[in-house]
């Protein structure tokens, strides 16, 4: 009765008040954060993308033609999206075991690893691919055993892998350890109680609940392998049809001021990109679901 | 399965003892609470026990057979944990048959052996339509349930829970406690439970284990932790305790506080401390004494605050006419402790007031 007659001139005042707004704005500033937001991504993504996707036709539709009939482009691409495909896979575990141990383990130095984990997100794509040229080449220290193994990574589809692997690491580590934070060590500690062995843990306990996250990871790692070029340029060879990555062709007719040439690559590799991306979410979005699946619908 | 523990102790990082020299048998077939308050090293004792908390140093046997170097995987014992821990992408059925699915092809049973087991645990937890539900569905006390059949599923003879009601509200807590009771003796387990509930210790387990900063204070049935307490710790933990200081002397103990009488007693001399429930006391009207009002009622029970001078304590008693003027408390039963430790030793340490009340003159305020 009390909380009634005290609320009630509170109400009859605040009506008149709601009626110049929108009465279902739930939020105040919604207009405001939301003209922010698209201003924002307009000037900042869709506008270069819509540049990109105007200049090749600029100069009629030949452009465009002569690049879907250019066979070099083709394995550029197949280059470029096979790489950072296998970079990414190869990546998938490595993250795994790192996000893990730094989570849930006492390692000594836990820091100074969590902080390495971020430098390929830090360093110069271009000084992390001389690096990677001069530890792989023949006479490195990576490559000169390598090489008398009778493997060659530098100058070949294996350097660009080992690049890309280079610069996609931390994508999955960031992407898997918050997850594996949140998740209960018990869950560990039951499946071992319950006489699981250490694979079967990760692959039972462990690796459904991380799927979502092991595919954005993925991803991630992948679609920057695929627009990756500083770090993959020096180790990979770029011998045209072998190891010549998608970026790197665009560069190259560019410096043969072949602008329609270009983007018109430039175009056919973000939509290639973008169908990619687009099934990896959606099967991320499948994962996720799987996971909150209310029995067997 | 009997589980003995000699001298255990863990340190952790920074050199803290979580658990000091603590030592236990637990016979087959016993139900023991470990209680204490939070920070006391129960659940620590009991992931010892599992094998998830490494000890530093000590000893721990389970059915005769040395723990050491013995990796959890390997103990077979069933463990309920606090957030029961339920594997959140498997069905009902799969969590439960988790701990047969893992094992090596050569002793895995068949999987018609494996749905029967977990058909049969799906009716011994009351939940036999559940077995597809994913463990988001299920309220608390059915997903506490799930967790204790797949801790039951390879056959455990000792199982371990880690606050197991805590989660649940308190109209299921004692629907489970008394289920969980009879699993116990139906499936002949032994069953060690931590709880910082001594209510709910008291009703389900045979056998409570205090403990207090990584030590055992006492290890008793409830009824002997009542009467001989070891410590005033375990007395306070176990109930409302009222404490009234005072010293013996010349066989009489001798309250500090106005209006409580004294009372006769073969503790030694010296300053003592007498503890009670409230409802140990009975009050006597002297004009001298105290005033007294009722502050509370619950069913056959009142609470009376009692004014002794300088402060004043809340008793209990079956609900009868208000005094109608001051009253004096005289202590019908106490358990006297001197430095921390009972006072009085042998079979009966607490000290019958009322045989020698008729001499006891009142103190003069």
């Amino acid at each position: 009765m009390n909380l009634s007659t005290t609320l009630s001139p509170a109400r009859g005042s605040a009506a008149p008040r709601a009626k110049g707004r929108r009465a279902r704005d739930p939020l105040p500033g919604f207009r405001l954060a939301l003209g922010a937001t698209l201003l924002w991504l307009g000037l900042i993504v869709v506008l270069p993308l819509a540049a990109l996707a105007v200049r090749p036709w600029q100069e009629g539709a030949s452009a465009m033609l002569a690049a879907l009939n250019d066979g070099r482009m083709f394995a550029a691409l197949r280059v470029s999206f096979q790489s950072a495909v296998i970079a990414a896979i190869l990546d998938l575990p490595l993250g795994l075991i790192l996000a893990w141990a730094l989570v849930r383990t006492r390692l000594p130095g836990r820091r100074v690893i969590d902080a390495l984990i971020d430098l390929p997100f830090a360093i110069p794509t271009a000084v992390t691919g001389i690096t990677l040229a001069t530890l792989y080449s023949p006479q490195g220290w990576l490559g000169a055993p390598l090489s008398r193994l009778g493997i060659s990574v530098a100058y070949s589809v294996t350097g660009i892998v080992a690049a890309l692997m280079f610069v996609g690491l931390p994508f999955i580590v960031r992407s898997v350890e918050p997850v594996l934070r949140d998740l209960p060590p018990e869950l560990e500690e039951a499946a071992t109680l319950l006489g699981a062995r250490p694979w079967q843990i990760v692959a039972r306990v462990l690796t459904p609940v991380l799927l979502p996250a092991l595919i954005s990871g993925f991803g991630l790692a992948f679609a920057r392998g695929i627009g990756e070029y500083g770090s993959v340029i020096f180790i990979a060879g770029n011998q045209p049809f072998r190891s010549e990555i998608a970026p790197l062709l665009v560069v190259v007719r560019l410096q043969e001021f072949d602008y329609a040439g270009a983007t018109s690559i430039a175009f056919i590799l973000l939509v290639a990109s973008s169908a990619c991306l687009a099934a990896v979410a959606m099967l991320r979005k499948r994962a996720a679901r799987g996971l909150v699946a209310e029995g067997a619908a | 399965m009997s589980v003995l523990i000699e001298n255990l102790a863990r340190h952790v990082a920074g050199g803290k003892l979580v658990l000091d020299d603590v030592s236990l048998h637990v016979p087959d077939g016993a139900f023991v609470a470990l209680v204490g308050p939070s920070g006391a090293g129960k659940t620590t004792l009991l992931r010892a026990i599992a094998g998830l908390d490494p000890a530093s140093s000590g000893h721990v046997e389970i059915d005769g057979r040395a723990m050491e170097g013995l990796p959890p995987r390997e103990r077979n014992v069933g463990f309920v944990f606090q957030n029961y821990a339920l594997f959140r992408h498997l069905t009902v059925a799969r969590n439960i048959s988790f701990g047969l699915d893992v094992r090596p092809r050569t002793s895995r049973p068949s999987r018609a052996e494996i749905d029967a087991k977990v058909a049969e645990l799906l009716a011994l937890i009351q939940l036999p339509d559940l077995g597809d539900a994913y463990p988001q569905r299920l309220s608390g006390g059915q997903r506490q349930r799930v967790a204790l059949a797949r801790a039951l599923a390879t056959g455990p003879r000792l199982l371990l829970l880690d606050e197991p009601f805590g989660a649940l509200d308190p109209m299921v807590r004692r629907a489970v406690r008394t289920w969980l009771r009879d699993l116990h003796d139906q499936l002949g387990l032994t069953t060690i439970l931590v709880t910082h509930d001594q209510e709910e210790a008291l009703d389900v387990a045979d056998r409570l284990v205090v403990m207090q900063d990584g030590r055992i204070v006492q290890d008793a049935d409830g009824e002997t932790l009542d009467a001989t307490p070891a410590t005033p710790f375990v007395m306070e933990f176990l109930g409302e305790t009222l404490r009234f200081p005072g010293v013996v002397s010349d066989g009489l103990f001798i309250p500090a506080d106005a209006h409580v009488s004294p009372f006769s007693t073969n503790a030694a001399e010296g300053a003592t401390e007498a503890l009670i429930r409230p409802h140990e006391v009975t009050l006597r009207a002297d004009a001298a004494g105290g005033a007294a009002k009722r502050v509370g009622r619950r069913g056959p029970l009142e609470r009376l605050a009692v004014s002794l001078g300088e402060r004043s304590v809340e008793i209990e008693r079956p609900v009868e006419a208000p005094p109608s003027g001051p009253v004096a408390l005289e202590i019908a039963q106490a358990r006297l402790f001197q430095n921390g430790k009972p006072a009085v030793e042998g079979n009966h340490p607490w000290s019958d007031a009322s045989a020698v009340l008729a001499d006891v003159v009142p103190e003069p305020v």
